[in-house]
């Protein structure tokens, strides 16, 4: 036996003893995720408990180092991990931009304390976060931010506003972009953030969006004060922090409708739509455009794990996250629209039981944002042509 | 295992472009077209690629091959398919080879593997009958006849059937299929060479009441189907790894023309409109390039998801080549119609590929099929 046989044995036996039932299987709607925080809700103890085992493990956040929390897990341990929640059917323990976001930003721009003080309660799931980025006048032209950040010493006051800004009133700190020098170009003032969303002066206002509910706040600052050691990374120079933070960020939006598994979409389709006397789903042109949909998916799926290998063997540039991005937003968007097609009439009632209040509608109007946040597919296509394909004037 | 090459595989890629770039690059093509060659393929060349170790990629060392598995043999497919070289690289060295590996009794396999891993055999499946690929609707009959069989059929879509030194050809036999191992000049058999559309070669096959001797079986009698699988997957992941090259080339040849092509005063890369779709079908041939080596992996793996692998990278290689040539003549204007630029080139060959061993169509099906709706 090879050792990651054995670290493949001996997690499956964990994994078995430690998964509890009801954290197995897809979740019945998005808001079952577990976010964690200082004030965090749960579905069932059930989920509370498997949170907390697998975060003391540092497995919420594998790939990072143990002395940050984290798993210290190898990538390829990292594959195993995943392939053998994937066959329980686990449910993600902890759903996070401290992990999926602002952690990896820490782990390369943090000092050693802002790490030491973040990345363990990212890991175990005690802090929530939310991102201040787009602006009303700054949307896919992020660098455009107007919020502004005056230094007064020891500390900064900043007043502003955000928008687009996903359960910032559910989150307890922000990481934030803020102007800290007027007069530099657009790229060159702009400084990367964290403070709490308790500070004197943060207002939050949920906006409702086409699926009649949504995460999505606006955030105003109004002479807020923010302590100097919690900037990340250098002063004006918050546009690389914000960078490589939007790499992960569309690496994750790419990812997320990757997230549930559970029964082959086609099966789910011939449950409402009937069967054929050989079997098969009895509406061939959407059996059809489902298989054909699980064939990008899958290839979609393998895309997502071999560009993970190649940033690992340092063979692809950072750019290459617009492409899961991009491909992986449309590709969600053209799933849901599979999913209502296969609910049909029954998807579409807005207020049952039946339909669990249109999870399924909601959840694919929701996924219409998909290729509008985190910059739109244009902007990723902008940003392939220039930065991969480097054709001209791009 | 990691989705990228490994470092022995990343220096036989560089071998087989380095070699084929120089050897036969898509000039030979044409030349084998425009002299109407009567094989089609260069010799010469199939016993270089002998001797570089590449007929027999998969060949054990046992029979004087290189002992690699079907990654390597997904890295020599693209390659051609970068370079359009005609080779009975796929029919001899990829599917023949697979059967005699799988099934041969080792007399078969001391007579064939050592000549195929040399570049001096080339040897043909004669697999499919209609116009598409069908290996479940087999209708060539081997009925028994004294020590033997006596074979009746036609076969289609045979590749280098017409220079081929031994037929392995797929018959029905009472319980199941059965694969034989045929002399192409046994009485019975006609062969009819058939020119491609992309200058590749295939053949139809004809059999009248072949007589063939028992010791012609490869495997058991009605135990075809297992090694008869084997091949058709490892030879379909191979058509996607081709598929992948010429999509990538002809795209590669697309980005190029975008860079130096001047239209309204400007080069026609700066216009976003073209900008988009080049960067659309960037993702998309990324995508292929993920699923053609997940799939060959499995392979390797002898991963019980391989086959199901196999038909998500035919199935999105073929779509996405399919793609990438549209766009190349498109984008390329008017002279991306002409004889005299590759892209059409390109085009054909990615048709042939689509086509060979089960379409886009085909996979997608088996795909639905698999997950049980």
């Amino acid at each position: 036996m090879t050792d990651l046989d054995t670290f493949r044995a001996e997690t499956r036996a964990w994994l078995e003893a430690n998964c509890p039932a009801e954290c197995r299987g897809p979740l019945d709607n998005e808001e079952d995720r577990v976010w964690g925080g200082r004030n965090p809700t749960f579905k069932t103890p059930a989920h509370k408990q498997w949170m907390e085992v697998m975060g003391a493990r540092g497995w919420t956040a594998p790939e990072w180092p143990t002395e940050y929390g984290g798993g210290g897990l190898s990538r390829e341990e990292a594959k195993v991990l995943a392939s053998e929640m994937r066959r329980i059917d686990a449910q993600m323990p902890l759903s996070s931009f401290g992990i999926w976001m602002l952690g990896p930003a820490l782990l390369q721009f943090g000092t050693e304390e802002q790490k030491k003080r973040f990345l363990p309660e990212i890991v175990r799931g005690e802090i929530r976060w939310c991102q201040g980025y787009s602006e009303p006048g700054a949307g896919s032209d992020l660098a455009g931010i107007q919020t502004r950040a005056e230094d007064r010493g020891d500390h900064w006051i900043v007043n502003g506003q955000k928008v687009w800004t996903s359960y910032a009133d559910k989150a307890d700190w922000i990481f934030c972009l803020v102007r800290t020098d007027p007069e530099a170009p657009k790229h060159l003032g702009i400084s990367f953030v964290l403070f709490d969303m308790a500070t004197p002066g943060v207002t939050t206002r949920p906006i409702t969006l086409i699926s009649g509910k949504s995460p999505f706040c606006e955030t105003f600052f109004d002479d807020v004060r923010v302590e100097k050691a919690n900037l990340v990374g250098t002063l004006n120079r918050g546009w690389d922090v914000a960078k490589a933070l939007l790499a992960h960020e569309r690496t994750m939006i790419g990812g997320m409708g990757m997230i549930g598994g559970g029964r082959p979409m086609g099966q789910v389709a011939a449950d409402s739509v009937g069967t054929d006397d050989d079997g098969r789903l009895d509406d061939p042109i959407l059996r059809a455009k489902i298989a054909e949909l699980e064939v990008d998916l899958a290839a979609f799926q393998l895309s997502m794990e071999r560009v993970g290998d190649q940033v690992k063997a340092r063979q692809v540039s950072p750019a290459i996250a617009s492409m899961l991005k991009y491909y992986g937003s449309e590709l969600n968007k053209r799933r849901h629209e599979l999913s209502m097609a296969a609910g049909g009439s029954d998807a579409l009632e807005w207020e049952s039981d039946r339909s669990r209040n249109g999870t399924a509608a909601r959840d694919w109007l929701r996924t219409k944002a998909n290729s509008i946040e985190g910059g739109t597919s244009e902007v990723q296509l902008n940003i392939i042509a220039k930065h991969i394909l480097q054709l001209p004037g791009a | 295992m990691p989705l990228i090459l490994t470092e022995e595989q990343t220096m036989l890629k560089e071998a087989a472009d380095g070699f084929l770039s120089e050897n036969a690059p898509i000039a030979h093509l044409r030349h084998l077209r425009d002299s109407r060659d009567a094989d089609g393929v260069s010799r010469d060349l199939w016993r270089a690629f002998g001797e570089m170790g590449f007929a027999g990629v998969i060949i054990p060392e046992a029979h004087g091959g290189s002992g690699l598995g079907a990654v390597e043999a997904g890295v020599m497919a693209e390659a051609l398919g970068r370079t359009l070289t005609p080779s009975p690289f796929m029919g001899s060295g990829v599917l023949s080879a697979r059967v005699l590996i799988e099934a041969g009794s080792p007399e078969q396999q001391a007579a064939w593997l050592p000549r195929i891993a040399a570049g001096e055999a080339i040897v043909a499946l004669a697999v499919d009958e209609g116009a598409k690929h069908a290996p479940s609707k087999i209708t060539t009959t081997a009925q028994r006849s004294g020590n033997g069989f006596v074979l009746n059929g036609a076969k289609g879509f045979v590749l280098d059937g017409h220079i081929a030194d031994a037929l392995i050809v797929v018959a029905l036999t009472e319980n199941g299929l059965t694969l034989f191992l045929v002399d192409p000049k046994t009485p019975g058999i006609e062969i009819e060479r058939t020119i491609m559309v992309d200058a590749h070669n295939a053949a139809r096959v004809t059999l009248t009441d072949v007589q063939v001797d028992a010791d012609a079986v490869i495997g058991a009698v009605d135990g075809g189907e297992g090694p008869l699988e084997a091949a058709l997957n490892l030879g379909r992941a191979c058509a996607a790894a081709s598929l992948t090259g010429a999509g990538d080339q002809a795209f590669q040849t697309t980005l190029e023309y975008l860079r130096t092509r001047k239209q309204f005063g400007k080069l026609i890369g700066e216009f976003q409109a073209l900008q988009h779709r080049a960067a659309h079908l960037f993702t998309e041939i990324e995508l292929a390039r993920a699923a053609v080596l997940g799939a060959l992996q499995r392979l390797d793996a002898g991963h019980e998801t391989a086959p199901l692998a196999v038909s998500i990278a035919k199935a999105k290689a073929g779509r996405v080549a399919e793609l990438a040539v549209q766009e190349a003549v498109q984008m390329h204007g008017g002279v991306g119609m002409t004889d005299e630029y590759d892209v059409g080139l390109f085009m054909k060959r990615v048709r042939v590929l689509n086509e060979l061993l089960g379409d886009a169509g085909f996979h997608t099906e088996r795909l639905a099929r698999t997950q049980g709706y």
